[in-house]
């Protein structure tokens, strides 16, 4: 009995405020991104997304209750089972799931349907955290990147499968824990290089780009000492970057479907398809941009309300806050989120057990991946991938997993003392 | 291990974040194109279009009205895949191409904005097919109104109104005037476009709130921005229908113009242009292919002769030059002269001639004798040089009658005629090389000079107020209880004083009495002053000009009548003239049979035959 008292006085209560200050702002937003002002419904009403919300957000309580009611070690324990566990969901979703917007991505028991690859987030970050906290692994031998690679690599495989490139591109963010646990920093560093690349070859024409390398490189060839070593390097960098060049070129238009190379080039050239991606795009920023200071008020905004923003409930529910709250609204958000990566990377290093830290860090790591592809997209900054902005978007699935995923942390931060008792003793 | 690498992790977080602040603040603080684009999209203008004013006559006739008719309009995003096209095409019997070409343009205007799919249902029409429309899902009916008219004259006068082009549109937009969109009506001529801010109201607009679909969601804020629609103001003008549609009978099958104007307040009484047209032709669907029509007609019935085609006025020009010598004192009442046929032919008549005499015969050689008294009054010793001086006051006078010059009626593309300058003849003979003998053709009213036909009807508006006049205008009341606009309140002083009048006018008096005027054309009962012209052109035969005012002392009337290649001005034009005197005073016509013999007369489809015995190669010898 004293323990659980000590349960409630040690769950980080920043974080759950801030939790819960995002669900209680996204149902509002829910209820007025698709307010019908004909039908004059109660914000409560079933038949409606802010109704249905208000049942996802009971069922993530009892989803939060049945954490923190399970043994801690629970987790560290059986990390591997739920992976392999998920993984077998995921292929058997391939065989068995149904396709809603051209993602089989779908398992349904009648009208219910979940998405497995929402808590491929969780186990994947579960199974890496295992992975990585035997203190005999080191990031910086292949032997043991390459496997850690594979955990990350095999559901996000999975998911692409099943035509979700959006939910594959999240599993991108656990390079994050990776660079914090010791990943050699050319990774990540090549990784920033190869994104550059890839937009200058949307702004600029290949052959230019080309050229334009050439350039650098018999300019660095009279600055830099002109050793034998120094020259071969220069060469094959400067080749290397040719072919990264040519590559992103190729596999922009050669590899990608026509939907998914508009989404790219809209970023550069917003009219490139104005009824397709560029139509979300310009109604998106229009409906954002519209908002002003103050916002147009609660329930008064034109552009979501009436169906000009598509998804708006969903992948474009920052466009409500931007256009009914303002950019008051906005900063609020944003805030809101900051302060939450903030404080799970602060809790995260807090942590004795490295299992905790990296999982710690993971759910840092996926939640700003969301919200940076989220609100970049709305905004015009980020191509778009139909990703949900966390704890504020509309839906089950994403709702319950990334629950899920930051109070399995918020429970493994709450027993970090009995940890060290543990591993003390 | 790896401890440092915490603050780069952190550093990241808070760049985005803080990217994603700026971002917005620009995007929802500074820039304010998207607030511009949002509202372009969400809210609908619907437009309500105001009735168009009326325009009465002088004694309160409608003379133009409104009739309400339906377009058709579509929607091309809520057209049903499947409509039933072939129903639809037998419903309003137009061919299924047709269907085909307006749909496709429509789609191709706007998916989800209206455009218009057929144009102006009559009432009846509209009646056959409202039930049925609504089996076709994206069609609806916009009640718009065209001008209707219950008679068949006064087209150049009234105008018409049809859709603004495309260049006008942009014009406007250049010099900011935004109030019309593509498919407003607008007045184009006459005065339908002269009176088009009055006439045309104000347009009522309500912002609606729409939908991605374009289904109406409700007022924009509770209507604070809607205006409504404020309607065109009535025109009364000073036609008199029925003295213009008697002008109009008498000029059928001749070519040229009569105007009448009330002298005391220059209210145009009537208007006539010939040939002319039917208004009803420039309403209304055919509007097109009418007007196609009209403009490739070799009459030209669309161009206003009354105020813009110049003629030399001919004999009519004798009443301002003697008017002139008399204010310039270079002659009296009394000078007499022979009729010396030297220089100009005349015409058998009692001579010598005083200057009553002069007018009543319209005696060439005396103008001759006129002219050069007002051209060379000994200010220099040298010939060029006093005719120079002579000339330039001569011209102060025609100015101050208006010739030359736009009078500044209430009507658009007034043209100013021909009054030449010193500099004109310096330019074609060399400065001070040119004196009288150069220009004289100019005293019997030939030569360099040009007027219309409403220069003419002011010069007997000046005679007939002794020595005034007020623009000649069509509208005395803009609104039902208006007044003319001001500069037609605006009294103008000619250079003539008053009591030089009375010779030139008892002059026109005799004219008519038992003068140049055809016996035929007499009455007794009206004191009808007169002059006749006859302007030798290069088109053929002599134009048939006559102005005149009546009654003597007190007159209500002044008319001009131009009737091009008829021959002399007693004969054609001035029985027209009195005829229109003596409908607009006496309202009955007494002399029957001049009216029979004037409307069978047809100076267009006839042979010209008599225009042979003209006597070309002599200058000015047929002015009458």
């Amino acid at each position: 009995m004293a323990r659980d008292e000590k349960l409630v006085r040690t769950i980080d209560l920043p974080l759950l405020f801030m939790y819960m200050a995002l669900l209680f702002l996204g149902w509002l937003t829910i209820y007025a991104s698709e307010l019908d002002v004909n039908a004059n419904l109660p914000p409560w009403d079933l038949s409606i997304s802010s109704g249905r919300q208000l049942l996802f957000i009971g069922t993530s309580s009892v989803l939060i209750i049945l954490i923190m009611a399970t043994d801690y070690k629970f987790y560290d324990i059986f990390s591997y089972f739920i992976y392999g566990a998920v993984l077998l969901v995921l292929v058997a979703v391939l065989g068995i799931g149904k396709t809603v917007a051209g993602s089989k991505s779908w398992l349904g028991v009648g009208s219910f349907g979940v998405q497995p690859s929402e808590f491929a987030k969780f186990a994947a970050a579960l199974a890496l955290s295992k992975y990585l906290s035997n203190p005999l692994i080191r990031l910086d031998r292949w032997p043991d990147l390459y496997r850690a690679a594979a955990i990350i690599g095999v559901p996000a495989i999975l998911i692409l499968l099943q035509n979700d490139t959006g939910s594959t591109l999240v599993f991108s963010a656990f390079i994050i824990p990776l660079f914090r646990e010791g990943l050699p920093p050319w990774i990540p560093n090549l990784g920033v290089g190869v994104v550059f690349l890839f937009v200058l070859t949307l702004i600029i024409p290949q052959t230019w780009l080309l050229v334009i390398i050439g350039i650098l490189a018999v300019v660095f060839f009279f600055l830099i000492d002109k050793t034998l070593n120094n020259i071969i390097a220069l060469v094959v960098i400067a080749l290397v970057v040719c072919g990264v060049v040519i590559g992103a070129n190729y596999f922009i238009n050669d590899v990608l479907q026509p939907h998914q190379q508009n989404r790219i080039k809209v970023l550069v050239n917003p009219n490139i398809d104005p009824l397709g991606v560029g139509w979300n795009v310009t109604q998106s920023k229009n409906a954002i941009g519209s908002g002003g200071f103050f916002g147009k008020g609660y329930l008064e905004g034109t552009q979501t309300k009436f169906n000009f923003v598509p998804e708006q409930s969903t992948d474009f529910i920052f466009c409500t806050i931007g256009e009914e709250f303002g950019w008051i609204g906005s900063l609020v958000v944003c805030g809101l989120f900051l302060g939450m990566l903030w404080r799970l990377v602060f809790l995260a290093d807090r942590q004795k057990l490295k299992f905790s830290r990296v999982y710690g860090y993971s759910v840092a790591a996926i939640l700003f991946f969301h919200f940076t592809i989220n609100i970049g997209m709305t905004v015009g900054l980020m191509p778009v991938i139909g990703i949900p902005l966390p704890f504020i978007s509309y839906g089950g699935s994403s709702l319950w997993s990334f629950t899920i995923l930051l109070f399995i942390f918020l429970k493994l931060d709450a027993h970090r003392g009995h940890m060290l008792a543990r591993d003390a003793g | 291990m790896f401890d440092s690498r915490q603050r780069v992790i952190i550093f990241i977080f808070i760049l985005v974040a803080f990217t994603f602040i700026v971002r917005l603040f620009y995007m929802q603080v500074i820039d304010d194109s998207y607030k511009e684009a949002a509202a372009n999209i969400s809210l609908q203008r619907i437009v309500e279009y105001p009735y168009r004013g009326i325009i009465y006559d002088r004694k309160g006739k409608i003379c133009v009205y409104n009739i309400p008719v339906y377009d058709v309009m579509v929607l091309p995003k809520e057209v049903k895949k499947n409509m039933d096209t072939l129903r639809f095409c037998q419903l309003f019997s137009i061919p299924k191409e047709e269907f085909i070409l307006t749909m496709t343009a429509a789609r191709k205007y706007s998916k989800v904005k209206p455009s218009p799919f057929i144009k102006q249902l009559s009432h009846t029409e509209f009646a056959k097919i409202q039930d049925q429309l609504i089996d076709f899902p994206g069609f609806f009916i916009s009640p718009r109104t065209v001008r209707g008219y219950d008679h068949k004259s006064m087209g150049v006068a009234l105008g018409y109104i049809g859709e603004i082009s495309a260049g006008r549109l942009d014009k406007y937009k250049a010099e900011g005037n935004n109030y019309y969109k593509s498919g407003d009506y607008i007045g184009i001529a006459g005065l339908e476009n002269f009176y088009e801010e009055n006439l045309r109201g104000r347009r009522g607009v309500k912002f609606m709130m729409v939908d991605v679909n374009g289904i109406q969601k409700g007022q924009y804020k509770g209507g604070i921005y809607d205006t409504s629609a404020i309607r065109g103001e009535n025109l009364h003008s000073s036609l008199d229908l029925e003295l213009q549609k008697f002008g109009e009978e008498l000029m059928v099958n001749k070519k040229g113009s009569i105007i009448c104007i009330e002298p005391k307040t220059g209210e145009i009484l009537a208007m006539v242009s010939s040939p002319t047209y039917d208004p009803n032709l420039l309403r209304g669907r055919e509007f097109s292919k009418n007007y196609m029509a009209l403009q490739q007609d070799p009459l030209k019935p669309l161009f206003n002769r009354a105020m813009m085609a110049p003629y030399p006025p001919g004999s009519i020009f004798k009443t301002l030059q003697a008017l002139t010598a008399l204010q310039e004192g270079v002659i009296d009442s009394n000078t007499t002269w022979s009729c010396i046929q030297d220089v100009v032919h005349c015409h058998p008549h009692p001579q010598p001639c005083n200057l009553r005499q002069s007018i009543q015969w319209s005696c060439n050689p005396y103008y001759l004798q006129v002219y050069r008294k007002i051209l060379n009054q000994n200010k220099s010793g040298n010939t060029f040089l006093d005719t120079r001086i002579g000339f330039e006051k001569w011209r102060d006078y025609m100015t101050s009658f208006g010739i030359g010059q736009k009078l500044g009626i209430d009507m658009p593309s007034e043209k100013k005629g021909i009054l030449r300058t010193v500099a004109y003849y310096d330019r074609i003979y060399g400065e001070k090389h040119w004196k009288y003998s150069n220009v004289y053709s100019l005293s019997i009213g030939q030569g360099e000079l040009g007027l219309s036909p409403l220069h003419m009807a002011n010069m007997a508006c000046i005679l007939a107020n002794r020595g005034y006049y007020y623009t000649p205008h069509f509208v005395r009341k803009i609104g039902d209880k208006g007044e003319p606009l001001p500069q037609y309140k605006e009294k103008h002083v000619t250079k003539i004083k008053p009591e030089h009048f009375e010779a030139v006018i008892t002059g026109m008096r005799w004219a008519v009495q038992q003068g140049t005027v055809w016996s035929q054309a007499r009455m007794k009962s009206l004191t009808i002053c007169g002059k006749t012209g006859t302007a030798q052109n290069p088109h053929g035969k002599d134009h048939s000009i006559f102005i005149c005012f009546a009654p003597m002392d007190n007159p209500q009337i002044a008319v001009a009548t131009v009737v091009e290649n008829s021959g002399f001005g007693g004969f054609v034009a001035a029985p027209i003239a009195t005829l229109m005197v003596e409908k607009y005073l006496n309202d009955t016509i007494n002399r029957k049979n001049l009216y029979d013999h004037m409307l069978t007369r047809d100076f267009i489809h006839k042979d010209t035959t008599e225009k042979e015995d003209n006597g070309k190669g002599r200058k000015a010898g047929k002015n009458h």
